[in-house]
């Protein structure tokens, strides 16, 4: 199938970035600096609770940082209107959030249509995402999120987050509540989606093992700070501290070998 | 039974009117209580004045505020509608702020994070996702004020209420039955009604 047009990824850039939530006693995340390269599948690992969300969300202004700046591709998003801001940024979550009164075409159209594309577009666009995730349009079309397994589900959350041809697309632990086998097929289509359309990802996960597997640069998080980023190779050869050490732990050398080992289709 | 099959007609007007005064209260009051269920649902602080003031004016016994009514606004239905409105108030707010509280959060998550503006994700998202729940307030107000509406008779507002009201002045039991059977006929019919739509908006 023909990869569906799109503009290529956008820098994204972390300076300094503090986020502190009301009065409590420990920032969410602090001083975050870090930049996510154009087209860079980059993965947020570290346990609940260290931040990576958070972090996630100041990239949409889901959540405003207490200090520092995010950029893309040199812009300060705060200069945008967060809603206009989240149109062109995909976005999809463990939950996926699928509107449940609309139809899967009707679901992946949302922001299209916030964004005013004439329909005949819309509908094109539908089509070619659904084909993209592997769901065969006429069957899917018009069904109601009630109506989906899991799997199918998310791929119509990520269709949805892919919908207006975002630079940028974030996924918050999107596949962390299906089961181990349609986790792996999801896997293989969101690299698979990434190597075609070259958008930048920045995926929050806590699953060490999906992290090696899907990315191209991995951003260890802990307790609101980067411990360490890098390629996820490096990870097992040289982990920066002991917290890394033990994250990617004991398995060290087998995560080695199933990297070496090509991805399904990649 | 012989009245209502004796006077069939004039049960069925009054039957009209009382469908006209429960149906027009109901919408004002559904019009006054969605914007208050959202504003309480929003902010905790201004839901539990709204909440505690519906509350009470809900405790204030229906002859007693009718009777208060009537010295501000006069005998007639418009007196009666005043009155059902305030006291489907506390009903219908309680099932808004359930209703969009009821609502998954990653919904208005996904919403918000895909570029909807705070009053689309509301119109879009938040409200047809409460519906059943509004829905479900919506039913038991209605039959509230089906029951409620009985006592309207009493200034004037014409409605079921009018044959009791006879019936107990003139001790004619044949027309207290009557008004009776048609006023509980209409709840179960209006619950009926209600609950087939809370089913649709479900699914």
């Amino acid at each position: 199938m023909e990869a569906p047009a799109h503009a290529p990824g956008a820098r994204v850039e972390f300076r300094g970035v503090g986020v502190r939530y009301g009065d409590a006693a420990a920032p969410a995340v602090s001083n975050v600096d870090l930049t996510v390269a154009a087209g860079t599948f980059a993965v947020l690992l570290g346990p609940s609770g260290c931040g990576k969300s958070t972090l996630l969300r100041t990239i949409n202004r889901l959540v405003e940082p207490t200090s520092g700046t995010v950029l893309i591709d040199g812009v300060d998003v705060r200069d945008r209107e967060p809603t206009q801001l989240r149109r062109g940024i995909g976005y999809a979550i463990q939950a996926v959030g699928l509107f449940p009164h609309y139809t899967v075409a009707r679901n992946i159209a949302v922001v299209p249509a916030l964004l005013g594309w004439e329909r005949a577009r819309i509908e094109t666009r539908v089509d070619e995402l659904l084909s993209l995730m592997k769901l065969e349009p006429s069957r899917y079309r018009d069904r109601l999120p009630r109506q989906l397994s899991g799997g199918e589900a998310q791929r119509v959350g990520v269709a949805r987050a892919l919908a207006a041809e975002p630079r940028v697309l974030l996924m918050d632990e999107p596949f962390a509540a299906v089961d181990a086998i349609v986790r792996a097929s999801l896997q293989d289509q969101i690299a698979r989606v990434h190597r075609e359309l070259r958008t930048t990802i920045v995926f929050v996960t806590h699953d060490v093992d999906e992290a090696l597997r899907l990315a191209d640069r991995v951003v260890v998080m802990n307790a609101g700070r980067v411990v360490q980023e890098a390629p996820p190779a490096d990870l097992l050869t040289a982990p920066a501290d002991d917290f890394v050490r033990s994250l990617v732990g004991v398995d060290a050398e087998t995560r080695q070998l199933a990297l070496e080992r090509p991805l399904i289709e990649r | 039974m012989s009245y209502l099959v004796a006077h069939s007609g004039r049960v069925a007007a009054l039957l009209g009117q009382h469908v006209v005064l429960v149906a027009v209260s109901l919408a004002i009051a559904l019009a006054i209580a969605l914007p208050l269920g959202i504003a309480a649902a929003r902010q905790p602080r201004a839901g539990a004045v709204i909440l505690g003031i519906a509350g009470t004016l809900y405790t204030i016994p229906s002859l007693a505020l009718l009777a208060l009514l009537v010295t501000l606004l006069g005998l007639g239905p418009v007196t009666a509608v005043v009155a059902l409105v305030v006291y489907a108030q506390m009903v219908l707010i309680r099932g808004v702020v359930a209703g969009l509280r009821s609502v998954d959060p990653a919904l208005i998550d996904a919403a918000r994070g895909l570029g909807l503006t705070a009053r689309q994700a509301l119109l879009r998202v938040e409200l047809p996702a409460a519906l059943p729940v509004v829905l479900g307030g919506v039913r038991v107000a209605a039959v509230t004020l089906v029951a409620l509406a009985t006592v309207a008779a009493w200034i004037n507002a014409g409605g079921l209420g009018v044959l009791l009201f006879e019936g107990i002045l003139t001790q004619n039991d044949d027309k207290i039955v009557a008004g009776s059977l048609a006023a509980a006929a209409l709840a179960i019919v209006a619950d009926l009604v209600l609950r087939a739509g809370e089913r649709a908006v479900r699914r």
